[in-house]
């Protein structure tokens, strides 16, 4: 089991450490600078903490002795060539490959590959390229991102990509050549003719089963979707409380197994009636439970966002951060939940390491 | 030669200040300094050399407008100061 949590938040990043009594804050790093995502890569034990300075741009750092030092790492950047001239707004996805390959999303929707854990980066532009990419629009930013990278642990030229919105898109020969994924999704914000088009869905979050990665699962910004194959065919599900939202986590073993966290709707992204609550499905979407115990019950605006849930490789443990800085956690697979007492920033992010 | 100040929130990057520079613009004031302090320069410039938005420049008292600022000539005892906007806070 996971003993310590990332929690990046608008002003900096908190470790999060496991002890008798308890999840009690171990240690802060950035203070006051936006960590809008960290991810801890279980190959090499490295922390990635992603930053986006106000002022001074988007930046990466990377540390060897699990949080106690950082260094700064390269910045992905785009080429002075690339088409439409981007500039890189924010890292908003990382992934590790077997064969050690580190992938990262961002805003604009870039994937970059590093192959030197983060001393340096190399656009994807097989995907960059892609004819759909001009009908991909931006969701909650101004431009579209990727959110989501799903690496194969059983092969290491097999990727998933999520984009908002730019839906699904799947390569078998290590960003080569790019199949779009999204046949099932459909989109209701978009004018009736247009909304099977595979270019314009928003998977808000996506995430697979890691025992069995053809097992997948979507938050999408108008439903709940699961594929059994790997993404060719996304079957809706219809949880309780909303199928609106942005976090998803699945079980790493049972394929039957994931978490949600509802919020009231595109027009109102806050909780349900104030109340704070998970989806948690076992069998495979066929029906759910609404988990509440811990969870605060009236008066709650807390929003979690796509980044915000995780569950740890037992799959017993997960952790939730919220846009008003709330932070729970249940070593039950999410049957009561502890409140952190810790009066947080905005939580972009929580991940297990 | 023209003085080169950087605000206090690029201490990690630039570890002193002001950096003397000798050049015709800013640009190559600039470029100047990153010479000395490489790290800098993905903190004041982005990937396409631009300056950055929220980053916001004076020479010799005057705010000069961020998608001009990095063209604008120097005299030999120009003060130019990099500072951080507060529309970016």
């Amino acid at each position: 089991m996971a003993d310590r949590v990332l929690v990046s938040t608008r002003k900096g990043l908190f470790v999060f450490r496991r002890s008798a009594p308890g999840w009690e804050m171990d240690s802060t790093h950035f203070g006051g600078a936006p960590v809008t995502l960290s991810f801890h890569d279980a190959q090499t034990g490295a922390l990635y903490a992603a930053l986006r300075h106000g002022h001074f741009g988007p930046k990466l750092h990377r540390s060897d002795d699990g949080g106690r030092d950082w260094i700064e790492a390269a910045t992905p950047a785009f080429p002075a060539d690339a088409d439409g001239k981007p500039t890189l707004k924010q890292v908003w996805a990382f992934a590790a490959a077997k064969n050690g390959t580190l992938w990262a999303g961002a805003i604009p929707a870039g994937v970059f590959k590093s192959e030197d854990r983060g001393a340096s980066w190399t656009l994807v532009e097989s995907l960059w390229n892609v004819p759909d990419r001009a009908r991909w629009f931006g969701g909650g930013y101004d431009e579209a991102g990727v959110h989501s990278i799903v690496c194969d642990p059983r092969d290491a030229d097999h990727v998933l990509v999520g984009i908002s919105c730019g839906g699904v898109w799947e390569t078998r020969d290590a960003g080569n050549s790019w199949q779009v994924r999204t046949n099932g999704m459909y989109a209701v914000y978009a004018p009736p003719d247009e909304k099977f088009d595979p270019a314009i869905q928003d998977p808000h979050r996506m995430v697979h089963c890691p025992a069995r990665p053809e097992v997948m699962w979507i938050q999408h910004h108008n439903g709940v979707f699961r594929s059994a194959d790997g993404g060719g065919e996304w079957q809706e599900l219809h949880p309780p409380v909303s199928n609106f939202g942005f976090a998803v986590a699945a079980h790493p073993a049972r394929t039957q197994t994931a978490w949600f966290v509802p919020a009231h709707s595109d027009q109102r992204r806050e909780p349900v009636d104030g109340r704070v609550v998970v989806n948690r499905t076992d069998d495979g979407g066929k029906s759910f439970r609404v988990l509440t115990h811990g969870l605060p019950q009236e008066q709650a605006y807390d929003l979690v966002y796509r980044h915000g849930l995780a569950v740890d490789e037992s799959g017993d443990r997960l952790a939730m951060g919220s846009t008003t800085g709330g932070l729970w956690f249940s070593g039950d697979g999410g049957e009561s939940w502890a409140m952190s007492a810790a009066r947080l920033p905005p939580i972009y992010a929580v991940d297990f390491a | 030669m023209a003085q080169v100040y950087f605000t206090a929130h690029l201490r990690a990057v630039v570890s002193r200040t002001p950096v003397e520079a000798e050049a015709a613009d800013v640009r190559g004031a600039l470029c100047g300094v990153f010479e000395i302090f490489p790290q800098l320069q993905g903190y004041v410039l982005d990937e396409r050399e631009a300056l950055r938005r929220h980053v916001c420049i004076f020479v010799d008292g005057i705010r000069l407008a961020n998608d001009k600022a990095l063209d604008a000539p120097l005299q030999r005892t120009s003060e130019v100061y990099v500072m951080q906007a507060l529309s970016g806070g």
